[in-house]
């Protein structure tokens, strides 16, 4: 007695064909979508102060270190207290409406509420004075950051990212010379060296690649 | 078909490796009255009849096993393995034990399907269906422990070599993930035999079926079988290759699981008998689970004409082998020990005899050397309550074996200041019961829906299956017996 009809012989050849198709899109969404690269970047929060990186880095050309003070000696690039702004705020733009928070905090004592923009896992121990010191500048993790209105995340952050550089670190490092135009906060700054003096700028660095050198 | 298209000649040449030998004093399996319909018959019936109440009671009690799992394991993700017993210095106790005890019980599957089918021993006919079933479900709890151990379960992933954000394969010079692969495997081949050879048998309940639901169901998977010669050609062939695959399993799977101790320093555990042992011991709990679900099953379902005193019988031996080559293993483990002057090895074998866990040390003895020894004696290898309580005895003794070796181990090692013991949470007792709730609810639901005998391959033991010349007056050698003999595998 024929209980399926005889179209269904078509049935293994769907199935495979199927199974080949949803396995690769399956697998094209997982390894595309799911990524940092497409989750992380782009992450450009709203935050309590319309501050413009682009007119304050950019524009006036104020030193990333002015504000994140303590970053070559830190392992966190601290977020500047509402002292520092008012430092120059105090007398310019007194009035501006834009930064009632800002006095208000001030006033009150109480923090600014930034929102953090770049988040690492709890177990990944980043340290951003070693990575200054041995020459790797601001732009190679964070992007063009003088030229954003509002920070957001310019880099994937994944440990294959970090991974990338640990691995081969010559490319993203700058010469500790003392010439400005090599210096960590240079925005601008690409790679000039040959493949050779990338070798020699590399040699006295070691970056860790073993587990413990991020998780402790 | 009649004899009479054959030479007495030919009759001999097919008469061969098939039948048995009878000047050996080889005999059939089973009873020579035995006719292809009553096996149908009887191992049908379990899955067509109408469900008996103890299957019910039964079912109602391996599923409120399996919440117990379930609520175990819901609130060991909530709060993590911490949950457990395991802390320093024990940082491995009843999860792995628990692992490679279920994992152990999953050899017995294999073993009697592909290298008994590959020695030609019939008599594995009648069990193998309910060993492979057996060995399936151990897998699975098996797998469950491994993955709950490593603490944060969602990660499991990482144990998989995929191509992934963080530019990291796992550890290919560990023995834990050598285990990923050695049981992943495992389960996919034995799951592959398993289909395979349940494919003529769910066509065979295809064609009784009376309802159409039960026509749909078991015709899809039986893949449109027809029984002609052309499937069976590719079904033997198929079974063959299947069969070949998996005999290296039997022995690697095992093999890799001791490689998870074998390969560390620790005393106890670095030794280079651990593969044979441990295979020897995995095949001996196997078997020894097959007989103690075999047991009740045969006589609830009414199959002790199929499983025969002569099959427990063989099984028993099986397990005497097993059960002896453990006890060697273990003394040779106290020789080396000794042999070795190493006093950590001295210091870790004369704890395990006389420290803290000698009760749970020599109950491994016992019942696992000491009893199975009986079945040197024929009357108590063929007494069913005899070995009921034995191969319940060496399934108890098997858990000891592996708790044995992991904690007796890791509580006193190298230094004495880090010397310590381990107390199990009702967490650890919850998930190990809980373990046995999914074991047997998918038993008992493999019961009533799969055939647990392989019908068409018993028939191929049958006397009459076989083309024989002295049958003058066979009753059972009509011409319809003679037609169905043909389906039955060349085995």
């Amino acid at each position: 007695m024929q209980i399926f009809p005889k179209t269904l012989n078509v049935l293994p050849l769907v199935l495979a064909v199927a199974t080949v198709i949803g396995g690769g899109a399956v697998t094209f969404i997982f390894w595309y979508y799911f990524s940092p690269a497409n989750l992380q970047v782009g992450y450009e929060p709203v935050q309590p102060v319309p501050y413009s990186h682009r007119l304050h880095a950019g524009e006036l050309g104020i030193d990333c270190r002015y504000c994140h003070a303590n970053v070559e000696r830190s392992s966190e690039a601290m977020i500047p207290p509402t002292q520092t702004c008012m430092g120059c705020h105090a007398v310019v733009k007194q009035n501006s409406a834009r930064l009632e928070p800002v006095r208000e905090s001030f006033r009150t004592g109480q923090p600014v509420e930034w929102v953090r923009v770049h988040k690492l896992p709890d177990h990944a121990f980043f340290n951003h004075s070693v990575h200054l010191n041995v020459g790797v500048g601001c732009v190679t993790c964070h992007g063009r950051v003088d030229q954003m209105e509002v920070v957001r995340v310019n880099q994937p952050l994944s440990m294959g990212w970090c991974l990338d550089c640990h691995r081969n670190p010559g490319p993203s490092l700058r010469p500790r010379d003392g010439d400005p135009a090599n210096s960590i906060t240079n925005m601008g700054w690409t790679q000039t060296a040959t493949a050779e003096e990338q070798q020699q700028l590399a040699a006295n660095v070691h970056p860790p690649q073993n587990c413990s050198g991020c998780h402790r | 078909m009649s004899d009479a298209t054959f030479t007495p000649a030919e009759l001999e040449l097919m008469k061969g490796a098939e039948s048995p030998i009878e000047e050996l004093g080889e005999r059939n399996l089973l009873s020579p009255t035995m006719t292809f319909n009553e096996i149908t018959e009887s191992v049908c019936a379990p899955i067509e009849g109408k469900t008996p109440l103890a299957w019910w009671i039964g079912f109602a009690i391996a599923f409120t096993g399996l919440g117990v799992l379930g609520g175990s394991i819901t609130w060991l993700f909530w709060k993590g393995v911490g949950i457990w017993g395991n802390n320093s210095p024990v940082a491995w106790a009843w999860d792995i034990t628990n692992f490679v005890w279920w994992i152990g019980i999953g050899h017995a599957g294999t073993l009697i399907s592909a290298i008994l089918f590959l020695f030609r021993q019939k008599w594995r006919t009648s069990i193998n269906r309910f060993a492979e079933a057996m060995t399936i479900f151990a897998v699975i709890c098996a797998g469950i422990f491994p993955g709950l151990h490593t603490g944060r379960p969602w990660f499991d992933y990482y144990m998989v070599p995929i191509p992934n954000q963080m530019s990291i394969w796992p550890n290919f010079k560990s023995p834990l993930i050598w285990d990923v692969f050695a049981v992943s495997t495992y389960a996919t081949v034995s799951i592959l035999f398993w289909y395979v050879g349940l494919i003529p048998d769910l066509a065979t309940l295809r064609d009784r079926a009376k309802t159409k639901a039960r026509r749909i169901g078991f015709g899809f998977f039986a893949l449109g079988w027809r029984g002609s010669n052309r499937h069976w050609q590719v079904y033997e062939r198929a079974y063959l290759i299947l069969a070949g695959l998996s005999t290296p399993l039997v022995l690697s799977v095992h093999s890799v699981v001791s490689f998870d101790f074998a390969t560390s320093v620790e005393p106890g555990w670095h030794t280079t008998i651990f593969p044979p042992y441990f295979v020897a011991g995995a095949v001996f709990s196997g078997f020894a689970m097959v007989l103690t679900l075999m047991l009740v099953c045969r006589t609830v379902f009414g199959l002790k004409n199929i499983v025969t005193m002569k099959h427990l019988e063989l099984m028993n031996k099986i397990m005497l082998l097993t059960g002896s080559l453990v006890g060697y293993a273990y003394a040779m483990e106290f020789f080396v020990a000794w042999y070795s002057g190493n006093q950590y090895e001295r210091y870790v074998f004369i704890n395990r005899a006389t420290g803290p866990y000698a009760w749970a040390y020599w109950s491994m003895i016992s019942c696992n050397v000491i009893f199975p020894q009986i079945f040197w004696f024929k009357r108590f290898r063929t007494s069913i309550p005899v070995m009921f309580a034995i191969s319940i005895l060496i399934n108890i003794g098997m858990w000891f074996e592996r708790f044995v070796i992991i904690v007796t181990t890791l509580h006193r090692d190298y230094i004495p200041s880090g010397w310590g013991m381990f107390h199990p949470t009702m967490w650890d007792i919850g998930i190990y019961v809980g373990s046995f709730g999914l074991f047997f609810t998918l038993f008992l639901l493999f019961l009533r829906w799969i055939p647990m005998i392989a019908i068409a391959e018993v028939k191929g033991t049958l006397k009459h299956a076989h083309p024989h010349p002295h049958h003058g007056a066979d009753p059972m050698h009509d011409e319809a017996s003679a037609h169905d003999a043909l389906p039955a595998p060349a085995e």
